[in-house]
């Protein structure tokens, strides 16, 4: 009950929020609260560490761009395109990467992320270091015009909300349950019979479709696809959104983004805006020496104890 | 001849296989130095590109504010890196021990971003000239290719340090040790080895030669804050296409790839910048233990 009440809340907070802070800015949160849930799925209740998810947030973040700019289809259809070829490109990187398990399955995803990389420098449609630009925001179900800030946030939530919901089933479904299983106790889920494989790269394309939704919906907000979504640095920012929120908790990985974003926001403007990396790179190493339950996960252990 | 059969001349294609050949110099020597710190932390170490680096810019700092050359920082700056990296294992590493080991592969990324950060912005991510040493200027022509001496040397340099390691490692009491330690270090810790103290020399070891690759890639690359960056990720699939289970597996993999890049260079050179992933992922497919791992 009190979770329901929790995220009542939250979404109230959300709804009237455009008109008190920046909607850009705000759009531009919520697109990497839903990369960083996306991610959690595969990391937090799959316990597999990609190491390539710009692939599929920078992959479909140029094809929802190319689809709308150049084939002129309408914003709702392009965001679904992009998502979807995400889902293709995570069932190819899929099937290659769950063939080993742990460090190497970050090895390999990161690898195979750096090819897509190289691949996207290289096409013709992504206008290599100009990256794709002037991608129309167009109008949402045909009437509301998204060049209006303010309907293009609700337009965003919206899709966040179906994003996260999406989520939010899948990790409380009996699928879920074996993702955790499996996370937990690789054998002895196989000894239960269940087809380990299946399960991970199940998961893993989910996790790829809903990175990519959220790379979509950034290149409508921005009307850019650059070669930064496609880039490593990328994939390394939403480990960290994902860690410094809470692994494996359902809404850590949205306060971990809104934290990041918001001091990425914050650094850029002031005199600190070339040191974001290091002051990155700092949050990491203590997140992994002292913090490593995450801003929820401590909440949620500090709740235990007093309760 | 062959070569003017398939229309290419030999000075391109023989110069193509000798840069191969000196970036595959680079991929065993750093895979090597993975491999050496995955058999005893179990982790990946993600700050090897930065420490890389670290190694071009030591050799560069040691020429500009004390004077010392080339040969000097070629035992200075693996010296001085890894005594660095002792620092890091010691005071960081250590501190994850009983966790998940994909914890050490996050803060070794930390680590890498701190350290790259930095240097970025004192330098400018542009790169800075270093001079090859006067005694390797120059070169000699084959007749069928023009050999530069540096290039030689990179190559030669690279393969004893390999073999030097597999000695250091086959064939000496500490080497006995630090394979023990890799098959079981509570065993070993229980016949009375300091473990801690073992695993801390490896993560030195393995990071001095990233740095050694770094001395060597300064006349070649020039010095540049992100020199590490992408090279550590084509390792990476180098690594995974080898497997880390062998010294000997680790380099000649590491130079086979460089080869392969090389020729892709000539043939199809569009494909040249994927073609290790490429790779990869085709022995991914056949031989997922990687084509000198044991199978799980």
């Amino acid at each position: 009950m009190n979770t329901k009440v929790g995220y009542g809340i939250a979404l109230a907070l959300l709804l009237v929020a455009p008109f008190m802070i920046y909607p850009v800015f705000l759009m531009k949160l919520l697109c990497f609260a839903l990369f960083a849930c996306a991610f959690n799925l595969i990391l937090g209740y799959g316990g597999l560490l990609s190491f390539g998810h710009a692939a599929f947030f920078g992959g479909a973040a140029y094809i929802t761009g190319h689809v709308i700019k150049v084939w002129g289809l309408p914003t709702e259809l392009g965001l679904l395109v992009g998502a979807g070829s995400a889902a293709a490109l995570g069932y190819l990187i899929g099937m290659l990467a769950i063939r080993r398990q742990g460090i190497y399955f970050a090895m390999i995803t990161l690898a195979l992320a750096q090819m897509v990389y190289f691949i996207f420098i290289s096409a013709d449609f992504t206008g290599g270091e100009n990256g794709l630009q002037g991608v129309p925001r167009g109008y949402a179900l045909g009437i509301f015009d998204l060049q209006d800030n303010l309907t293009m946030y609700y337009f965003v939530l919206a899709v966040f909300v179906i994003g996260f919901l999406i989520i939010a089933r899948a990790v409380y479904s009996p699928f879920g349950q074996i993702l955790g299983a499996i996370r937990d106790n690789e054998d002895r889920a196989t000894s239960l019979g269940y087809d380990v494989d299946r399960y991970k790269h199940l998961a893993f394309v989910l996790s790829a479709a809903l990175a990519g939704l959220a790379g979509s919906t950034k290149t409508v907000v921005f009307q850019l696809a650059s070669l930064t979504d496609v880039h490593w640095h990328t994939s390394g920012e939403v480990v960290l959104m994902t860690l410094l929120g809470g692994l494996g908790t359902i809404a850590g990985p949205a306060v971990g983004a809104g934290v990041i974003v918001t001091l990425q926001n914050y650094l850029a403007s002031g005199p600190l805006g070339a040191w974001v990396p290091v002051v990155l790179g700092t949050i990491f190493v203590v997140c992994v020496l002292a913090f490593r339950r995450g801003i929820i996960g401590e909440l949620h252990a500090m709740l235990k104890k007093s309760f | 001849m062959l070569t003017d059969l398939l229309g290419i001349p030999p000075q391109v294609l023989f110069g193509q296989l000798l840069l191969g050949l000196i970036n595959g110099a680079f991929y065993a020597v750093l895979s090597l130095g993975l491999a050496v710190i995955f058999g005893l932390l179990n982790i990946v170490n993600f700050a090897h590109g930065a420490l890389y680096m670290l190694g071009a810019f030591s050799t560069y700092f040691l020429a500009k504010y004390l004077g010392v050359g080339y040969w000097g920082a070629l035992i200075l700056a693996p010296l001085i890196v890894g005594a660095l990296g002792i620092v890091i294992e010691r005071y960081l590493l250590r501190r994850l021990t009983g966790v998940d080991h994909l914890y050490g592969l996050l803060l070794t990324f930390g680590l890498a971003l701190v350290i790259e950060g930095i240097f970025v912005k004192l330098f400018g991510a542009s790169g800075i000239p270093y001079p090859t040493p006067p005694q390797l200027t120059g070169g000699i022509n084959l007749g069928f290719m023009f050999l530069p001496y540096y290039r030689a040397w990179v190559v030669v340099a690279s393969l004893i340090v390999c073999i030097a390691t597999w000695v250091l490692f086959e064939r000496t009491k500490i080497g006995s040790y630090l394979r023990a330690g890799t098959e079981n270090p509570q065993l070993l810790q229980a016949f009375g080895v300091n473990v801690p103290v073992l695993t801390t020399l490896a993560y030195g070891y393995g990071v001095a030669l990233a740095a050694f690759a770094g001395v060597l890639a300064a006349p070649i690359t020039q010095v540049s804050p992100l020199m590490g960056s992408n090279l550590i990720i084509v390792v990476f699939a180098v690594v995974v296409i080898g497997g880390m289970g062998s010294i000997v597996g680790a380099v000649v993999t590491g130079l086979a790839m460089g080869v392969v890049e090389g020729l892709t260079k000539v043939f199809w050179p569009e494909a040249s910048a994927t073609v290790i992933f490429l790779v990869m992922a085709i022995v991914l497919v056949l031989r997922p233990a990687g084509l000198f791992g044991k199978s799980a």
